[in-house]
């Protein structure tokens, strides 16, 4: 009996088609139902197959309910089984109905047969029906109490069910408690692994509002626990050694011993066939380690041949989330794997999922001894027949000529490309080599001669086509040809699509015209013209700001446009470290496969037990000790505004003067998702004396930066006394804002002293109107998160601070959503802290 | 933890579909489906087997032709789910025999029995199908194999040689023999891929084999089974160096049912075998070996809008083995036209076929016996001058091929010793080799 395979396009639940069959199912059950004549129960099982296929395809057959639950009161246990699915499947939808299954589930929850319990019992909680709950607690109490693994295995997990329906009922029956107690003395252990499972999602999800809650969850990390888990960590199936592992790796060991015991117990973990069990094991081993560097690093040594292994046995699935975290790891200490990059070259048949990583990795790796070798094998793949990979592949040379010292092979290899006559190897081409032109000005020859020999029609990708045009532009001096194939573009001006061309059009030919203004005025002209009459915003007002600059002043629109310019040194992540170290926290879970912290894809109740956090729920809320301080010292924080607004300006300017002094025009928005330019200021350029406002180069290309050097001081800050937030609304803002300072501050010996009691801290900083919200640790690491409001207006401060009393030093991670107003606040901050010990 | 596991056919239909938490909305397979095959057609190669959709995580991989799926909310281990779905289809196929859509739409209310002893409430149980048992009433309805292209690299055995029982790995681990008492055997197979690069001029550029050890038992009282390998087998190219000849492994990987008390000192392997088919041992080789073909191609100008092609392949192995389903391929440049072919006078069971779509040569050779050479020339024609070097617009040669009873890295198991219960109890014993190509790739 198989599910029809006609098509299941029409056979959506909202819609009539299967109504029929559903109708005459309907009387054959019926007819059944009160039969006992022999063979009835092979008649039932094959009706009941089809319901069930119906069901899976998605027809709706939740009419059928009544007939169902009257014809499975036989002891088939094939018949019973297939009703419990499809009540399970439908219960939900109807309640009512749902109660006249309860009798017979009741029932063979008492059956003498375990498996028949067990199975009653999984289904009744299965049920998911609000009211019915009060149906679950007697049969799940003695489900736990049941002599046969079987039955108390269900009834753990019947109890987190039954959670999820009623969370005040499961508390209020105790049931945590009996899990917990069973979780440390069971005999079985998937009754004790889903005791943990239970137990960790249970407490997480009540840690917000109960204390009791977090604290066992705290304890759950407990060195007993912990050891108790690790001592039998043999016995259990290789599904539970993860989950034991994973609680193992947020366990802080108290010293070094009991780093290399556990370690030494994991070890043969590595060598375990489950790649699921390998990744747990090396999860416990790296975070364990973090704090020793030389371990730490023979931990990568240690578990890379491991890793390879994984990746080379095992479907491609399989091998593809082993991959993840070997890249990830690669990215992270590149130079440990540099010798193994043989490894990450691509094989034909590798789907592009895993071809994608492995580039990214030769990338990663490439250094002066192996990048000869590496480049070449790239420079096969560049020839593929898999043109994204072909592309990749050439960035991916493009990336490693950018982070090498010695590139004189690799421009030939790229200027290589620009001869293969294939247009996305040259599309790819052309930009990196207007990428390296910016940071290796002094291969402009080289590179220049070949690429005045493409054919700009040859060229149709937008980026492409903008990186020449740039070269066009920059170089328009040693190009001979430059102002006519500018002219001849601008002459297509209303067949070019890409405004983003459209702008680099613009700049190329003003930059042309300065150098060789006989030859291009025509030209300059026309494009301003075609630029005032563009419909798009940003080509007319480019063109208009040009327009007006060269009627004001043409020196000065040559300072403009063609400043001195400085080679970029670096092209920047867009990924920050402290992303990057989220992803690392969070090793062996999707972080790593999505390459990005779990609070980016997840909602916070699907966070999941994996979360490496720095949660509130982890710390004692601090919030009713900050109200029995009394408001004190107003005074002397009003002094402190004053003092605070003369230091203020200077250091309020930093961040717009970071805005830069050399940008070069190959961006706008969609430019690259991959690099951003880091600006190089560089006030000791001779010539370069313009005031900082001017020396904004082609920044037009972004537009809006322009606002930024005009940015007014901040205004000097005060803080609101009062200012509340409650502890759910601080995770979601930290959560949300980006990190504005980052600071390491050191303690005066006085303020580490007085350290010993914390909660002088939190009063003293409420005396500055910095209310402490969450604090934790133990000495030498506190951590606390304070926030303060300004006082007039809304905005808020959120500051994680981790204070090492040993060391002497605390660091601060100020998030808020007034960026320009951190650093003031950070100065606040700082000083409040340092007065912090003295009477 | 997982919220939904379900089965998809090629064309997206429900075979199976098992909602275990109920948080994630209706209509998780459609969004699923369209998603992966849409990827392809918008040129971004396949689908990943883990993305993300409007904050559900769909995981898949793909098993004889369909797709095992789950979806999560919940920032899991996804090579714990990958390993689950893997293993999932894995004790589905223990039981049914044979895994393809025909046998589990036939035996889909057994699949329902298993998924709800494997995972409750998305939580991992058990996956060992010998504890599953107690709890399947079902009987698996046996399709029959014959008809069917048996997936995966173990299926090799089935055709063609005499020596292997035909239904051995297509049996269920629980349905009984037609004759009503089951046979004690256990098979034992070393499955090896390779891969290796050869630089246009001959060179190997790189190689690596990669091996796994696969077992499958039906010995009834579960005896203890003692498995010895290579008594010089090296493990981690770091270690003391044996005497030439011998197989120095880089890195390898053990079943959880193995003891490795005895493998240090004289390679020998003990356990139990569970019910059902499961790697033994997986292993990894990069030390330098002998290939079994030697592939060398060549590309040349000949005359406007014309050039030739030879390629030839040396097979280096015994002449009492033989290589079966070889096939050689090779991108040619795009303006290709025509190809005519030029084989050896006296070839037998060669096929030669230009796939006009992706211009691509096929050459392919039913048999090919040891210790011999095989030649192919074709001439092409091209629509256009080729203005750059012909070279980089072609190649590289890739082939595939299935060579039973070879392994190409040495690794051998001495012997099979199966803990006797009594005096009478001989049960059958295989132990097979197969080494297939996994990339092998020939540069020009």
């Amino acid at each position: 009996m198989a599910p029809p395979a006609q098509s299941k396009r029409s056979a959506s639940p909202s819609q009539p088609s299967g109504k029929s069959e559903v109708s005459d199912l309907k009387s054959q059950l019926r007819q059944l139902a009160g039969s006992r004549a022999p063979g009835v129960d092979d008649s039932k099982r094959e009706l009941f197959k089809k319901v069930i296929s119906y069901m899976t395809i998605g027809i709706d057959v939740s009419s059928l309910f009544g007939e169902m639950v009257m014809c499975s009161a036989a002891s088939d246990i094939v018949l019973k089984k297939m009703c419990y699915l499809y009540v399970g499947n439908y219960a939900k939808g109807n309640p009512d109905l749902a109660l006249l299954t309860i009798n017979f589930l009741q029932r063979d929850c008492k059956d003498e047969d375990p498996t028949i319990r067990g199975l009653a019992l999984r289904s009744l909680c299965s049920l998911r029906v609000a009211n019915l709950v009060e149906y679950l607690v007697g049969p799940l109490g003695s489900g736990l109490k049941d002599n046969n693994s079987y039955v108390r295995m269900v009834a753990v997990i019947g109890v987190l069910k039954l959670y999820h329906i009623s969370g005040s009922t499961c508390v209020d029956a105790d049931f945590p408690v009996m899990l917990k107690s069973l979780m440390l003395n069971d005999p079985d252990t998937q009754v004790v692994a889903n005791c943990l499972s239970a137990l960790q999602e249970i407490w997480s999800s009540e840690a917000s509002t109960s204390e009791e809650a977090s604290r066992e969850r705290e304890a759950l990390l407990s060195k007993s626990v912990v050891y108790y888990f690790l001592n039998r960590i043999k016995e259990f199936s290789e599904w539970a050694q993860c989950l034991v592992m994973e609680l193992v790796a947020k366990y802080v060991p108290s010293d070094n011993n009991e780093i290399f015991d556990i370690m030494n117990l994991l070890e043969d973990r590595l060598h375990h066939a489950n790649g699921a069990v390998v990744l747990a094991a090396i999860k416990v081993f790296l975070q364990l380690t973090l704090s020793m560097t030389d371990v730490h690093q023979q931990v990568y040594e240690r578990i890379k041949a491991p890793l390879l292994t994984l990746v080379s046995s095992g479907s491609p699935e399989q091998s593809y989330a082993v991959l993840s975290h070997l890249h990830l790891l690669v990215t992270r200490a590149p130079y440990i794997f540099s010798a193994d990059y043989k490894h990450f070259y691509c094989q034909y048949n590798e789907p592009s999922y895993v071809k994608k990583l492995k580039l990214d990795m030769l990338t990663a790796v490439a250094n002066e001894s192996n990048t000869y070798e590496i480049v070449t094998e790239l420079c096969e793949y560049a020839a593929n027949v898999d043109i994204p990979i072909a592309r990749e592949s050439i960035r991916a040379v493009g990336k490693i000529a950018l982070q090498q010292y010695d590139v004189n092979a690799i421009v030939d290899r790229l200027l290589q490309f620009l001869e293969m006559e294939k247009d996305y190897v040259t599309a790819e081409a052309l930009v990196l080599v207007k990428n390296l032109l910016r940071k290796y000005p002094q291969w402009s020859h080289d590179c220049i001669a070949v690429v005045g020999n493409i054919s700009s029609k040859n060229v149709q990708e937008p980026k492409a086509k903008a990186a020449l045009i740039w070269m066009l532009g920059e170089y328009s001096q040693d190009m001979h040809d430059a102002p006519y194939i500018l002219e001849n573009l601008i002459e297509n001006w209303d067949e070019e699509h890409s405004a983003e061309v459209r702008l680099h059009l613009l700049t190329a030919v003003m930059k042309c015209f300065f150098k060789r203004a006989p030859e291009t005025q025509k030209a300059l002209g026309a494009a301003l013209a075609s630029g005032l009459a563009d419909f798009h915003q940003d080509v007319h007002d480019r063109a208009l700001f040009y327009y007006r600059l060269l009627q004001y002043n043409l020196s000065v629109a040559e300072q403009v446009v063609n400043p001195p310019k400085q080679a970029v040194s670096v092209f920047a992540d867009t990924q920050s470290s402290e992303i990057k170290d989220r992803i690392f926290d969070e090793f062996n879970s999707l972080s790593v496969v999505y390459q990005k912290p779990s609070y980016m894809f997840t909602d916070k109740e699907h966070r999941g037990p994996f979360e490496f956090s720095d949660e509130l729920g982890n710390l004692s809320i601090g919030t009713e000790s900050a109200d029995t301080v009394v408001p004190a010292q107003i005074v002397e924080a009003n002094d402190k505004d004053l003092l605070l607004s003369t230091d203020e300006k200077e250091e309020g300017r930093d961040p717009s003067s970071n805005g830069s002094a050399y940008n070069a025009p190959s961006y706008d928005g969609t430019a690259s998702q991959t690099q951003i330019e880091l600006a190089i200021s560089s006030p000791s350029v001779p010539g370069h004396a313009l005031p900082s406002s001017l020396a904004i180069d082609d920044l037009l290309g972004l537009g809006l930066q322009l606002g930024a050097a005009t940015t007014p001081s901040p205004p000097q800050l005060k803080l609101n006394q009062k200012a509340v937030l409650d502890p759910g609304s601080f995770q979601q803002k930290w959560r949300q804002l980006p990190i504005s300072l980052s600071q390491e501050y050191s303690i005066s010996p006085q303020g580490v002293a007085a350290l010993t009691s914390p909660p002088a801290l939190l009063q003293h900083m409420q005396g500055q109107s910095i209310h402490c919200i969450a604090s934790g640790g133990q000495p030498p690491n506190l951590k606390f998160f304070f926030f303060a409001q300004k006082a007039e207006e809304s905005s808020t401060f959120l500051v994680e601070c981790i204070i090492n009393t040993s060391s002497a030093k605390a660091q601060i991670k100020i998030k808020s959503d007034d960026q320009i107003t951190s650093q003031a606040f950070s100065t606040l901050f700082q000083s409040a802290l340092s007065t912090f010990g003295f009477p | 933890m997982i919220s939904q596991f379900f089965v998809l056919s090629q064309r997206g239909d429900n075979i199976v579909f098992r909602d275990y938490r109920g948080e994630i909305q209706k209509g998780s397979a459609e969004i699923f489906f369209r998603k992966v095959k849409f990827w392809k057609e918008d040129g971004e190669g396949d689908a990943p087997p883990v993305f993300n959709v409007d904050g559900v995580s769909y995981f898949h991989v793909k098993v004889a032709g369909l797709l095992f799926v789950a979806t999560t909310r919940v920032n899991v281990s996804p090579s714990l789910v990958l390993e689950l779905l893997q293993r999932i289809a894995r004790v589905i196929k223990d039981y049914l025999g044979v895994l393809n859509e025909d046998s589990l739409r036939k035996n889909f209310v057994l699949v329902y029995e298993l998924l709800d002893e494997v995972i409750d409430f998305g939580y991992v149980q058990r996956t060992s199908t010998e504890v599953l048992k107690s709890y399947v009433f079902n009987e698996p309805i046996v399709v029959d194999a014959a008809r069917l292209p048996p997936p995966g690299p173990g299926s090799i055995f089935m055709q063609g040689t005499k020596r292997m029982p035909g239904t051995a790995i297509t049996k269920s681990v629980v349905a009984n023999e037609p004759g009503g008492r089951k046979r004690e055997e256990i098979f034992v197979d070393v499955i090896e891929k390779i891969s290796i690069t050869f630089s246009s001029s001959g060179y190997i550029l790189t190689c690596e084999i990669d091996g796994t050890i696969q077992m499958k038992s039906y010995l009834t009282g579960n005896p203890e089974i003692r498995l010895a390998l290579n008594e010089d087998l090296g493990i981690g190219r770091g270690g003391s160096s044996s005497h030439a000849g011998a197989v120095i492994l880089d890195d390898c990987n053990f079943h959880e049912s193995v003891h490795l008390d005895s493998f240090d000192v004289n390679r020998t392997l003990a356990l139990v075998p569970p019910d059902g088919e499961f790697p033994v041992m997986n292993y990894r080789m990069t030390q330098v070996f002998k290939p079994p073909f030697r592939i060398t191609a060549l590309i040349e100008e000949a005359g406007s809008l014309k050039a030739e092609v030879i390629i030839k392949l040396h097979s280096a192995f015994s002449s009492s083995i033989t290589a079966n389903t070889v096939l050689i391929q090779m991108p040619l440049p795009s303006f290709t036209t025509r190809i005519s072919f030029d084989l050896e006078p006296g070839a037998v069971g060669n096929t030669t076929d230009f796939n006009q779509a992706n211009k691509r040569l096929e050459w392919g050779l039913k048999k090919i016996v040891g210790g011999s050479e095989h030649t192919l020339r074709a001439k092409l024609t091209f629509s256009q001058e080729s203005h750059g070097n012909i070279v980089k617009e072609a190649g590289p040669v890739s082939m595939t091929f299935t060579i039973p009873m070879y392994n190409a890295s040495g690794l051998q198991v001495k012997y099979l010793q199966i803990a006797k219960k009594s005096k009478t109890y001989n049960p059958y014993r295989w132990v097979r080799y197969v080494t297939q190509a996994n990339s092998y790739v020939a540069r020009l």
